[in-house]
Formats: C-alpha cells, structure tokens, sequence
C-alpha cells in the first residue's frame, strides 16, 4: 500500500465544535492537503457550540454534519473532511433567526442557555426529520439532550411551537 | 488528546492491509465509543482507521430469508431502512431504542457487535436471531462470535464487514433502559422458529450477553406466558453495580421475558 492510496495525517484530537473547529480545519487542510469542504478562514472564533459532557451524553455540541444532527464532541475533526458542517452560527440568515431560534425567544425556552445551541440543532433536525411533532415524540426525541435549568417544559413549547410555524 | 495518526480507507482491503501491518492501530467506524474511551485514556491507539466511508461496508439487503447488514450502516439506517422494518421489526425497533437520536446518526452495528459491551442491544439481537458474522477472514455464527466483557473472537487483525440475520418474524426485543444512558439495564431479545426458540440476554451477564437456555428449553416443550413467569434467572453471574443489584437485575430479565413472549403470543 502506498502513501498516495490513503489521507495519512498527523493532528491533534479535540472537540470538533465552535472554537476548535477552525483551527483544526485549517491544520489538515494544511497537514493533508485536502479541502474540508467548508471554509472557516474568515470565521476563526465560533464560540457558538458549548461542549458540556464532552462523552456524548449531553448534547450540548450538537452540530450538522451533511445537514444530521452529530454529537460534535465524540467526533474527529477529521472525520469530517469533504463534509458540509453547520453549527449554530450557520442557522440565521440575514441576521433573521431560524424559525427554531425565534420559537425557543418567544416561548422562553431557555434560561441559563449553556444546552440552548445542542437543544436548537436537535430540534431542527428533528424537525426536517418528523414535520409532524407532538409532545411525546419531542421529549423521546431529546433523549440526548440534557438541560438542568428549565424542566424541559418550555423547550418542548418552543420546538413544537417552531415545528407548527415550519408546517404553516 | 494526545497525538496519533489517521487513515480514511476507502476499501475493506486498504483497512484490512493497514491493520494488519500496525498491531497499535484500531478501527473507526462510527466511534461513539471508542472517541470517548481514547478522550478517558482508557484506550490510546497510535493510528486509527476510519471506515466509515468505505462504501462495500454500507448497505442492507434482503438475501435468501436474510437480512444483511454492511457493517457501518449506523442505527437510524437500520431503524428506518423499509426492509428491515417489514422483515425483522424487532430489529428495527432495537436499532430505534439505541441511545439517542445523535449517537443512532453515527454508531455503527459492527461498533456495537465489535465492542461487544455487556449492555448494548446489537449483541442481543444476534445471539437471539442466530445471526452470522462475517468479517474479513471468516463467517463467524453468533453464538461463537462473543467471548466476554469487550471481547470477541476476532483476531487483532480481522474486520467485521457485515451482520446476517435470518428472517424470524416471531421475535421481539424488550428493553429495560437505563433512564440516563439508554444502555440496557435488562434486554431479552426472544425468536420463535419452526424448530428453535432462542432467548438471548443483555444488559445483565457478568460476562456479557448470554442465552438463557433453562428458559429456551422451557418454552420450547410449552411456549406461554405462564411458562415464562415460571422459570426464573438466578442473579448468580448477573451483573451488580449502582444502577441495581444482581437480585435486580435478575427480576428484570425475567419481566421482559414475560413482556416479550406475551408480546409474541398476543401478535400470533
């Protein structure tokens, strides 16, 4: 097997979220000569991801991976190459937010806000995924998110809230 | 994290040669165990080998009263592949019940089978169909395939390239889940064919999933709930720790044997 068949890269190991991210990118871009697929050249400070448990319990650093919801923190940044990578700055646009970012301010849907960003990125997959929600589904469906300020009641308000507004 | 090297194969055979020629390198599939284990130190590998991309590794297919599954088909493919679901629901609502809706998007079924931990669901559910391993070397059947805790047959360097199930539709997965992590407390995955009942344990063996012949046999001679309710599981080899005892566990085994054969006689 010669060199030129596989990625052979040398980096260091780190939550692939926020901060990280660019950082970690930028190296393999530059260690393996492979594009990532996404350029963070502009962005080098999205702080946006919260990595909380950092063993993919608690959600905090959910992002996109190809537009699916990943546990960012149990995931090679260089698992990722060629892959498009959305993370919680990348769901306003225009300085509009998402549908989900307006439901959970409407309905109160946070209070410290520390699993807010995994708890959004959660919901907005799981809203492309299920368009038709109800309260059950939403609270199996956060099985893989922790929240320990509001009793989850509010945030279960605001996705289904954010899923009738997408379904309107 | 410390410093280690990374190879994206492309094919079984790139992965299969890279392992073979670094006894220090681990396979990655979807590494929602092994990324937190190397974070913990628990695990230090010098190279690891991606194969999560390897496309002969991805696919599931219906072949000759089989369900066969490549082994980095993650749980949400299998959980929403339509032929499982029309052919083997009981694993499809296993896959559905793994973890949580991030860690399904990643985790591989030969992650799951490979590591072998005493309370995950996959190992369940080839034990309890009769399922057969194949790998880069060799068809291994499941009732070989898991030694003990963490431990498999599998050489160092042999791969799992995919699961085959056969196509048993009396058979059905209860799950007593653990209410943080979702792992097993107690799984019973039970099959009723025309000549063999298997009923395979997770969650609960002190050396890993198991199948609980004494209950085998005794559904076998007289398949019913009351049967089920009969036979019970000696806590000895169950599994103590601080989420329950052995004497805890052992009642659980026996509860989601009975929900899964009351399961199996009310579908009949």
């Amino acid at each position: 097997m010669s060199n030129s068949q596989v990625n052979r890269i040398e980096f260091y190991l780190c939550p692939l979220s926020g901060h990280y991210t660019p950082f970690y990118a930028d190296n393999f871009q530059s260690a393996g000569g492979d594009s990532a697929g996404i350029s963070f050249t502009d962005d080098l400070n999205l702080t946006g991801t919260h990595v909380g448990c950092d063993t993919s319990q608690c959600g905090a650093c959910v992002i996109h991976l190809n537009g699916i919801a990943v546990k960012s923190c149990s995931m090679l940044a260089v698992q990722a190459n060629k892959s498009s990578i959305t993370t919680i700055e990348g769901l306003a646009e225009d300085n509009k937010l998402h549908p989900v970012q307006e439901a959970f301010k409407e309905n109160h849907g946070l209070q410290c806000g520390f699993c807010t960003p995994g708890m959004i990125m959660a919901a907005v997959d799981l809203i492309n995924r299920k368009p038709i929600l109800n309260e059950k589904i939403v609270r199996e469906e956060l099985e893989g998110n922790l929240c320990r300020c509001t009793g989850y009641q509010n945030i279960v308000k605001s996705i289904l809230a954010a899923a009738e507004k997408v379904q309107a | 994290m410390y410093k280690f090297n990374y190879i994206k194969a492309t094919s079984i055979e790139e992965a299969s040669t890279a392992l073979s020629s670094n006894p220090e390198a681990k396979i990655l599939a979807g590494g929602m165990t092994l990324i937190p284990t190397m974070k913990q130190r628990l695990a230090s590998p010098e190279q690891l080998i991606d194969i999560r991309h390897i496309e002969e590794l991805k696919f599931i297919k219906n072949e000759s009263d089989n369900i066969v599954i490549g082994s980095v088909s993650n749980h949400f493919e299998v959980s929403s592949s339509e032929i499982v679901r029309n052919n083997l629901p009981s694993l499809s609502k296993l896959a559905e019940g793994i973890g949580d809706p991030h860690v399904r998007n990643m985790g591989t079924i030969g992650g799951s089978i490979t590591n072998n931990d005493p309370t995950a669901d996959y190992p369940a559910a080839c034990l309890g169909l009769g399922a057969t391993i194949k790998t880069t070397k060799r068809e291994i059947k499941a009732d070989e395939f898991f030694i003990d805790l963490f431990e498999t047959i599998l050489d160092e360097d042999e791969i799992v390239t995919q699961v085959s199930f056969p196509i048993i539709k009396n058979s059905c997965y209860m799950k007593f889940p653990n209410p943080a992590s979702r792992y097993a407390m107690a799984g019973v995955f039970i099959s009723k064919s025309d000549n063999e009942i298997r009923v395979a344990v997770t969650g609960a063996g002190e050396n890993g999933v198991f199948r609980w012949k004494e209950m085998e046999n005794a559904l076998l001679s007289d398949w019913s709930t009351s049967t089920a309710e009969t036979i019970k599981l000696s806590s000895e080899g169950v599994m103590s720790d601080i989420h329950g005892n052995s004497d805890y566990r052992a009642n659980l085994v026996n509860i989601m044997a009975i929900r899964a054969v009351e399961t199996l006689s009310n579908g009949n």
